[in-house]
C-alpha cells in the first residue's frame, strides 16, 4: 500500500506544529523520519493515525483520499501504531491483549481464546517474534511488549506500521531483535515508518530518510549519508557527536555505598550487597541491562526506596534512613528514567515544572506563598539556556514533545548548585543537537568538583561520559573497569561473565 | 488543546460543555413541564382539530414555570437573600470535595462531615451560655474542628494505610448518621420534655448577624471560596497538593510528603463542610434534627464535579443549585409546577457534565479531548 501525504499542516493555536509536509512512503520500504525535539515528527504520526485533526491537507492511501476521526479509522485502512507507551492491559495474557476490541467469540458468546492464540502463534512465527501467546504482559520485558504492540497491529492486518521511537526504551540487545523483525516485516511488504534519534539506526535498516525542522520537511536522503551530516541537516548546524573532556581531578569521595542489599515487595533480592564509591570531580558510569537492579540501586540513593541493609554515605554522613526532601535538599540532582512517571508532572505548566522540587527555597516562596515572579524569571532563564522549545511557559508539559518534556527535567535539576548528581537515561528521547548540550553539561558539572553518577543502558553515552565504568548484573557490581576497556569485554560482563581476568582495566 | 488548559483535573468537564449541559437540562425540563401539564395534555387530545392550541398551551406553560423560577430565585431581594442564603453552604461544602479533587482525591464524605460539624457547632450553640459574638466564635470553631477531624480520619486512613477514600468517606458518612441519630436521643441533646429526636434552638448569641436581609455566612463563604483559591494557586501547601493529585510519583521524587498532604487536605476539605454545617445550624434559630445536612453533603459533589472543581466554578455552581432550590419552590406555591421540576434539571446537568460525549453529539461540538474517561483515575490510584 502506498501512502502519500500532502501539504498536511496542523496548528495548535497560533503555533505551527506541521507547516505544509508532503511525503510519500512506498511499499515495503523502512522511512525514517529524523528531527529534533518538537519538530512534529509525533505530530505528524498522530495525524496519520487519526488522533489528531490536520489543519489543511489530505493523505491519500493507494491514490484514494481518505479521512480519519479516530484510530479505529486508521486501523480499518491498514495503518498500524505502536506508542511509546504501550497500550496494553498488564494482567491479560499476550493472547487477550490481541483479542482484545475484535472479540472473536463461539456459540452462546465465549471468548474464543484459542484461534487468538492461533494468531498469534501464526504472527510470531512468520515476523521471527518469538511472542508466547499464554504469557502475562506484566510479566514480559519491554522489548516483548513492544512485540505484542506490533502484533496487535499485524493481526488488524496493517500494511502501514508506524513506531515511534520504539527504540528509546529498549536494551542494546532488544534493540537488534527490533531490526531484525522489522527487515522480515518489510521482506513481506510492510511498510514501515520509523521515528528514532539514534543516527546509528537510522543508517543501519532505512531505505529513505525524512528530516524534518521547525515543522518543515527540510529533506530526504539516502542512508548513505554521514552522521555528521545527517545531524546538521536535522539541526541546522554542525553538531560535535563526541563530547570534549578533559583529565578529571578528582577529589574527595561524596557518594559511599556499603553493602547495601534491596529486597523488592515479592522478596527477591535486586540490589544484592553492593559497595562502590563515587569521587567529587569524577563521572562514574553505571552500565547494565535493563533490570538488573539499577532502578532500585538509585530510588534507593534518592531515600525512595528503603535500602534492607547497609549503608549510604553522602560526605561521611548516613543518610540511608531519611526521605527525598533531605536528600535533594543536601544538594543532589537526580534525574529518573522515566520522566513521565516521576519526573515531571505533566498537567502542569512548564513554568511550575521547573521548580518542583524548588518551591519551598527562599528563592521561590516565604514559606507559606509563592513568589510568583521569580518563579517566572526562573522558568524565562531555564527555557532559554537549555533552549525548550515550548509555546510559552504557562503550556503543560503534557503538550511537550518527549525530548523537550526531557530537557524540562534536566533544567530543573541543574538549577542549583550540586554536590552529587544522579542521572538515569539523562538523555532519552533527545536530538542529537540537545545530547550535546546536555552532555558539556554534565561534564561542566564534573569539572566544578561534582561528583556524578550516570546510569545508561547506552554503552555508547556511557563511553562518552564516564572516568570509570561500573558494571551491573543480577544486583551486583560485576566489575568496574576504565573507559578503554573494549566494548565486548564491557558486553560479556553485562551478560554476566565472570570479572577476574579483567585486572589490567581495573579503575 | 487549548480548551485544555483552564481544566483543574483532566477528566472534568470543559467550560462549553458546561454551560451547553445547563441549556440541554432546560430544554429537557421543558419538555416534562409540557407533558406535565393538565392542560396541554388536554389540547393534546384535539390536537388534529385545534394544532394551535397545543403549542400555545405549551408554550405558556414553558413559559410561566420558568419565570417563576426566575422570579423565585431573583426576582426580589427576598429572592435574592433566600437564593444566597442555600448557595452558601452549598459553596463551602462544595469547596470541601473540590479541594480534595484538586488533591487526587473523591470526597464522598461532606455529608458525613457536614453532620459531625452540626452536632458540634449546635452543642455549644444550645448548650452554653456565652456573651454574643464570642458564642458564635466558639461554636463556629467547634463545628469547624469537629468536621475536620471526621475528614482528616479519612485522609490519616488514606496516608497510613492506603485505604481508598471513598470507601472510608462512604463508611464515615453512616458513622456520623448514626452518631447523630443517637444524640438525639440523649438528654444532653434532646429537647426538654420532647420525645421528638430534635434538640433545642442554638441560642441568639451563637447566631450569624443579620446584614442586608441575610445572615452573615453568606458573606463567609465568599470570603473562603477566595482563601481556597489563594490555598490552591498562590500558596506552597496548595502547590503540593495540586502536585499529588495530577502525578503522587512525580511528587513523591521531588521531595513532597505525600501522606501529609493526603492528610492535610482531607482536614481542610473537612473543615470546609464544617463551615457548611456552622451556616446551616447557626444561620438561623434551627434546632439540631435527624435531617439537618439535608441533601448538603452530597449535591456538593455535584457542585464541585459542575464547578469543575475550581473555586470560582464551585460559587457559580453553588449559586446556581441555590436559585433552582428557593426558586423552584415559588414555583411550585406560584403556578403548580411540582418543586422536583428543580431536582430533576440538577440531576439532568450532572447526566450532561458526565457525559460530555452526548453533549458534544447534541450540540455538535467538537471534541478537545479529555472529558471521556471520567472516573479512569480515581478508582485506578
Ligand atoms: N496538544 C498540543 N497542544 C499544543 N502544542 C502541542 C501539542 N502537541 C504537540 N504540540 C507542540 O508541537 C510541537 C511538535 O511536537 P511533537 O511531539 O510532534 O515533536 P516531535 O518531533 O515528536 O519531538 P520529540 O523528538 O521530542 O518527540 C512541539 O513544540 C509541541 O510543544
Ligand atoms: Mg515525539
Amino acid at each position: 500500500m502506498e501512502l502519500e501525504i500532502r501539504g498536511l499542516t496542523k496548528r495548535f493555536g497560533s503555533f505551527v506544529a506541521n507547516d505544509d509536509i508532503s511525503l510519500t512512503i512506498e511499499p515495503g520500504e523502512i522511512h525514517c523520519l529524523l528531527g529534533e525535539n518538537g519538530a512534529g515528527k509525533s505530530t505528524l504520526m498522530n495525524m496519520l493515525y487519526g488522533l489528531l485533526d490536520p489543519t489543511s491537507g489530505e493523505i491519500l492511501l493507494d491514490g484514494e483520499p481518505v479521512h480519519f476521526t479516530t484510530p479505529g479509522d486508521a486501523i480499518n485502512a491498514g495503518i498500524g501504531m505502536v506508542h511509546q507507551h504501550f497500550m496494553l492491559v498488564p494482567v491479560f495474557t499476550v493472547a487477550e491483549n490481541v483479542m482484545l476490541g475484535r472479540e472473536q467469540t463461539r456459540g452462546l458468546g465465549m471468548l474464543d481464546r484459542g484461534k487468538a492464540a492461533e494468531l498469534v502463534r501464526e504472527l510470531s512465527a512468520r515476523y521471527g517474534l518469538d511472542v508466547d501467546p499464554e504469557a502475562m504482559v506484566e510479566d514480559l520485558p519491554v522489548g516483548v511488549q513492544q512485540r505484542v504492540e506490533i502484533i496487535k497491529a499485524l493481526a488488524n492486518e496493517a500494511q502501514v506500521l508506524i513506531l515511534d521511537e520504539p527504540t528509546a526504551v529498549l536494551t542494546p540487545q532488544e534493540i537488534d531483535e527490533l531490526m531484525e523483525i522489522m527487515r522480515s516485516l518489510k521482506e513481506q511488504g510492510t511498510s514501515i515508518v520509523f521515528i528514532t534519534h539514534k543516527l546509528r539506526e537510522v543508517k543501519a535498516i532505512g531505505d529513505r530518510i525524512t528530516v524534518i525542522r521547525r515543522g518543515k520537511v527540510v529533506g530526504t536522503t539516502a542512508p548513505g549519508a554521514s552522521e555528521p551530516e545527517l545531524a546538521e541537516m536535522m539541526v541546522g548546524r554542525a553538531v560535535k557527536l563526541q563530547v570534549e573532556k578533559p583529565e578529571p581531578t578528582v577529589g574527595e569521595p561524596v557518594l559511599d555505598v556499603r553493602n547495601m542489599t534491596v529486597i523488592d515487595a515479592r522478596g527477591h533480592t535486586v540490589v544484592d550487597d553492593i559497595s562502590f564509591q563515587a569521587r567529587a570531580g569524577e563521572v562514574l558510569g553505571i552500565a547494565g541491562v535493563q533490570g538488573n537492579g539499577q532502578t532500585e540501586l538509585i530510588k534507593s540513593l534518592m531515600g525512595l526506596v528503603k535500602p534492607d541493609a547497609g549503608q549510604i554515605l553522602i560526605d561521611g554522613k548516613d543518610v540511608s534512613k531519611q526521605g527525598p526532601r533531605e536528600t535533594l535538599e543536601q544538594g543532589i540532582g537526580y534525574i529518573p528514567e522515566d520522566r513521565s512517571h516521576d519526573g515531571y508532572v505533566g498537567g502542569f505548566t512548564v513554568r511550575e515544572n521547573l521548580v518542583l522540587d524548588l518551591y519551598k527555597h527562599d528563592e521561590f516562596s516565604n514559606g507559606l506563598a509563592l513568589r510568583l515572579d521569580a518563579i517566572a524569571d526562573n522558568a524565562r532563564e531555564r527555557i532559554e539556556e537549555f533552549d525548550i522549545r515550548t509555546e510559552d511557559m504557562d503550556s503543560l508539559v503534557s503538550s511537550l514533545s518527549g525530548g523537550n518534556q526531557q530537557k524540562v527535567v534536566l533544567a530543573r535539576e541543574f538549577s542549583r548548585p550540586l554536590k552529587l548528581l544522579i542521572a538515569s537515561q539523562p538523555t532519552r528521547g533527545v536530538d542529537v543537537g540537545s545530547i550535546e548540550f546536555i552532555h558539556k553539561r554534565i561534564i561542566g558539572e564534573r569539572d566544578r568538583g561534582t561528583a556524578v553518577v550516570i546510569v545508561s543502558t547506552e554503552l555508547d553515552e556511557i563511553y562518552a561520559l564516564s572516568d570509570r565504568i561500573a558494571v551491573m548484573y543480577a544486583g551486583r557490581i560485576v566489575g568496574t573497569v576504565t573507559p578503554d576497556t573494549p566494548r565486548e569485554e564491557i558486553g560479556l560482563m553485562m551478560a554476566g561473565a565472570s570479572t577476574e581476568q579483567e585486572g589490567s582495566h581495573r579503575g | 488543546m487549548a480548551d485544555d488548559k483552564g481544566k483543574a483535573v483532566s477528566w472534568l468537564p470543559t467550560a462549553k460543555v458546561t454551560v451547553a449541559s445547563i441549556l440541554l437540562a432546560l430544554v429537557v425540563g421543558a419538555l416534562l413541564i409540557v407533558v406535565s401539564d393538565r392542560k396541554v395534555v388536554e389540547a393534546a387530545g384535539y390536537f388534529f382539530d385545534y394544532p394551535w392550541d397545543f403549542f400555545v398551551f405549551a408554550g405558556e406553560a414553558i413559559w410561566d414555570s420558568y419565570r417563576a423560577l426566575a422570579v423565585g430565585a431573583a426576582g426580589s431581594w427576598n429572592a435574592v437573600t433566600q437564593t444566597l442564603e442555600r448557595a452558601a453552604p452549598l459553596i463551602c461544602a462544595g469547596l470541601g470535595v473540590s479541594l480534595a479533587f484538586r488533591a487526587g482525591m473523591f470526597n464522598i464524605g461532606a455529608q458525613g462531615q457536614l453532620i459531625v460539624g452540626a452536632i458540634c457547632a449546635g452543642y455549644i450553640g444550645f448548650t452554653y451560655d456565652l456573651p454574643i459574638v464570642v458564642h458564635l466564635l466558639v461554636a463556629a470553631t467547634a463545628g469547624i474542628a469537629g468536621a475536620a477531624v471526621w475528614g482528616g480520619i479519612a485522609g490519616l486512613l488514606k496516608a497510613q494505610t492506603g485505604a481508598h477514600e471513598v470507601i472510608t468517606t462512604i463508611m464515615l458518612n453512616y458513622v456520623a448518621v448514626s452518631l447523630l441519630l443517637y444524640l438525639l436521643t440523649k438528654d444532653a441533646f434532646q429537647r426538654e420534655g420532647s420525645n421528638n429526636p430534635r434538640s433545642e434552638a442554638a441560642a441568639d448569641t451563637a447566631l450569624f448577624p443579620e446584614i442586608f436581609g441575610f445572615h452573615a455566612g453568606v458573606l463567609v463563604a465568599f470570603a473562603v471560596a477566595f482563601a481556597v483559591w489563594w490555598l490552591l494557586e498562590r500558596s506552597t501547601l496548595g502547590f503540593e497538593m495540586r502536585a499529588v493529585g495530577a502525578n503522587a510519583d512525580a511528587a513523591r521524587t521531588a521531595g513532597m510528603s505525600v501522606p501529609k498532604v493526603y492528610t492535610l487536605t482531607m482536614l481542610v476539605a473537612g473543615a470546609l463542610a464544617g463551615l457548611a454545617a456552622v451556616q446551616q445550624i447557626l444561620g438561623h434559630q434551627d434546632s439540631l434534627t435527624a435531617n439537618v445536612a439535608g441533601a448538603i453533603g452530597f449535591d456538593a459533589i455535584t457542585v464541585a464535579l459542575l464547578g469543575r472543581a475550581t473555586p470560582l466554578g464551585t460559587v457559580l455552581a453553588g449559586l446556581l443549585f441555590g436559585a433552582l432550590a428557593s426558586g423552584g419552590i415559588q414555583m411550585q406555591a406560584g403556578v403548580g409546577t411540582p418543586v422536583s421540576l428543580t431536582q430533576v434539571l440538577q440531576a439532568l446537568i450532572v447526566l450532561f457534565v458526565a457525559a460530555p460525549a452526548l453533549v458534544r453529539a447534541v450540540l455538535r461540538m467538537r471534541d478537545t479531548g479529555g472529558g471521556a474517561t471520567v472516573m479512569a483515575k480515581g478508582w485506578g490510584s
